[in-house]
């Protein structure tokens, strides 16, 4: 789960690191008086989208004022817009600083060395993913024991990397040591400084922050799976979540409905070699409960650019059996306006044709020959 | 012959008595499984439907039962905590079927493991079968025939499909393992290619990989300079779009890399049969052999 910057600023606040002042506001007259309180009438403030997409600032969603007023106004602006297809409904307002040098800290969970790895680059402030393309010497790297947490001379190590000047360099390797602590507490799978800043006066601050949370672990952490913002994603996404399935929408045709996360991209890609083009990725999981069909059918056919459905079911734990019990529930609730074509194979399958054929459905047991027809019925439709 | 499973293997259940648990523990009772030992903290000295005998810790179960084995179906929250009961019982293979760990707590559990000398695989997968000796975890028995095609796969049901496209043309397995779709996992592809090369029961392979991760390309480059049988690979996730998670923890394009097409790449430059859908494996197969 993606945090938003605001939210991100918080923990690390908690977490005993420098954020310089700033405050979410919703309306443009909300951004005015934050604006107005943390920098004064005629101080100069940044305004940001606060929204789930890259490349905000390119997109118009950042914007400097030169006072409260202009805040206020940019606010509006901001705030009616999209990034990226995604409604910003919440802006930060922070006070304009000065900045004497920005550099980048992050840490990611590694897949190659199976560790927590802290990076760092003295290029902050622009994406990382480009200085590690471009300029690869300019970021350092260390896998951190977990066993031990990143040790005071290693953090004082990378700080090095990064700043001349001692006391900075001190700083900087406290700021390191808390984001790793931050890093655990919250059950993160990326937490990025970027920028982290020095002002004129000397004063390590992290200026921007983003924090990615390891699904896995909101169920531990309610006050993190608090802050999820619904807003944020496609209606039908949360939707899906909420029936326990996994789903995402694509461009596509065919509306597809498999089991296991595997088996369902394998279906998709399918879908695209006989010339289709897969409308969604969605695994009704492995368990068997005919709502969860019921449900995944709701979903799918809610989406206009829907033009055939294909089931593709490998019964396992998941039993065919529950899944045509499901079909023949969903058909039974709402009318089905596009041709379902329905291939399962495996646990209780002979019992699931049965249920089907009764229901006046057909069913296939070969997976290429099901996505051969939900291509053809896509495209005759 | 196999690898990791078979006649000797002695199973203990970690989470017998619960839904998926005994549901399972029977399965693999019918399979032919030789399961010892069942453990859930509390219910010790019960017996499991009159034949496994059930203790409240892992160490009590080694003890008494000399189980080398064991699989773990207990909830997330507590599941590193019981890999790490079973790995200081000293159990060498532990497969950890629960889906749902926090990334976080696996970083904790695999150095654990390494001192120990234990193997995990998992979590989050399917287990493994040696068909007709043993079967570990959830891979359904009647699927798979006893043969000489090794199969590896990050996936769960996409695995069924292949190892049904093999057993139907008549193509056993020696061994069929699921190493889970999560980003870290204790057994990786290389661990398994390394175990089927070594296997003498074992004649070719096939790998199924998926988007997320540098792991298949590792083990492209593993098969190119190590190994001698023939590699058929399939990966699945052509079409996932960048930075969606695609269902598995694991299986997530991050920036331009993970990506099915480098992947395929890398298994065709390290001479790896490339399957363009999961029907094409029988044929290549055929080829190669």
């Amino acid at each position: 789960m993606n945090l938003h910057e605001y939210q991100a600023r918080d923990i690390l606040r908690r977490h005993g690191i420098p954020v310089p002042p700033g405050e979410v506001a919703e309306t443009p007259e909300q951004a005015r008086a934050i604006a107005q309180r943390l920098a004064g009438k005629e101080g100069r403030v940044v305004v940001k989208a606060q929204v789930h997409a890259g490349g905000r600032g390119k997109a118009g969603g950042v914007k400097l004022a030169k006072d409260a007023a202009e805040a206020g106004e940019h606010a509006a602006r901001i705030l009616g817009m999209s990034i990226k297809g995604l409604p910003v409904r919440r802006v930060l307002v922070t006070p304009a600083a000065d900045i004497a040098s920005e550099s980048y800290v992050g840490i990611i969970v590694d897949r190659a060395s199976q560790r927590p790895v802290l990076m760092v680059s003295p290029a902050g402030g622009v994406d990382i993913e480009e200085v590690a393309a471009k300029t690869p010497e300019r970021i350092h790297r260390l896998a951190v024991d977990p066993r031990y947490g990143l040790l005071a001379h290693q953090a004082l190590g990378l700080a090095l990397k990064l700043y001349r000047d001692m006391p900075q360099a001190r700083a900087a390797a406290g700021i390191m040591q808390r984001l790793y602590a931050a890093f655990y507490a919250v059950g993160a799978s990326l937490m990025e400084i970027n920028p982290l800043v020095t002002t004129p006066d000397g004063t390590v601050a992290a200026l921007d922050a983003k924090i990615v949370v390891d699904d896995n672990e909101l169920e531990r952490h309610p006050e993190i799976a608090a802050l999820r913002d619904p807003s944020a994603e496609a209606p039908s996404e949360v939707q899906a979540r909420e029936a326990g399935l996994t789903f995402i929408k694509l461009e596509g045709s065919v509306g597809c409905c498999v089991n296991g996360a595997g088996l369902a991209m394998a279906t998709m890609d399918l879908v695209k070699y006989y010339g289709g083009e897969p409308a969604n990725f969605l695994d009704i999981g492995g368990s068997s409960n005919p709502q969860k069909v019921v449900d995944a059918l709701r979903i799918i056919t809610a989406d206009r650019s829907v033009r055939s459905i294909l089931f593709n079911i490998f019964g396992g734990i998941t039993r065919c059996d529950d899944v045509a019990n499901g079909i023949v529930q969903a058909t039974q609730q709402f009318p089905m306006t596009v041709p379902l074509v329905i291939r399962l194979t495996g646990t209780n399958e002979a019992l699931a044709i049965e249920i089907l054929t009764k229901a006046g459905f057909s069913a296939l047991t070969d997976m290429d020959e099901a996505v051969k027809q939900a291509v053809a019925k896509a495209r005759a439709a | 012959m196999s690898i990791f499973v078979d006649e000797q293997t002695r199973l203990l259940v970690q989470g017998i008595t619960g839904r998926d648990g005994s549901f399972h523990t029977r399965q693999m009772i019918g399979y032919g499984t030789k399961v010892v030992a069942g453990v859930t903290p509390g219910k010790g000295g019960q017996v499991f439907d009159g034949v496994v005998p059930v203790f409240d810790t892992v160490a009590d179960a080694v003890r008494e039962t000399r189980a080398n084995t064991s699989v773990i179906y207990v909830p997330a929250a507590v599941a590193a905590s019981a890999i790490f009961e079973a790995a200081d019982a000293g159990i060498g293979l532990i497969v950890c079927i629960t889906e749902g760990i926090p990334v976080l707590d696996v970083t904790r559990v695999l150095p654990f493991l390494h001192e120990r000398g234990a193997r995990l695989i998992g979590p989050n997968c399917p287990g493994l079968i040696s068909p007709s000796k043993s079967k570990v975890g959830i891979i359904p028995g009647n699927i798979c025939q006893p043969g000489r095609i090794g199969v590896v796969s990050r996936s769960g049901t996409l695995t069924y499909e292949i190892v049904h496209q093999l057993s139907t043309h008549g193509m056993g397995q020696s061994t069929c393992i699921g190493i889970g779709g999560d980003p870290l996992i204790g057994t990786n592809f290389i661990h398994c290619l390394s175990a089927f090369q070594a296997d003498a029961g074992t004649d070719a392979v096939v790998m199924i990989g998926e988007i997320g991760g540098t792991d298949e390309q590792q083990a492209a480059e593993f098969v190119q300079t190590t190994m001698t049988k023939p590699v058929v690979g399939f990966i699945a996730g052509q079409t996932a779009p960048p930075g969606r998670r695609m269902g598995h923890a694991g299986a997530i394009i991050s920036g331009s890399s993970g990506t099915a097409a480098e992947k395929m790449a890398a298994f065709a430059r390290a001479g790896i049969a490339v399957m363009k859908r999961p029907a094409d494996v029988v044929p290549l197969l055929r080829e190669r052999m």
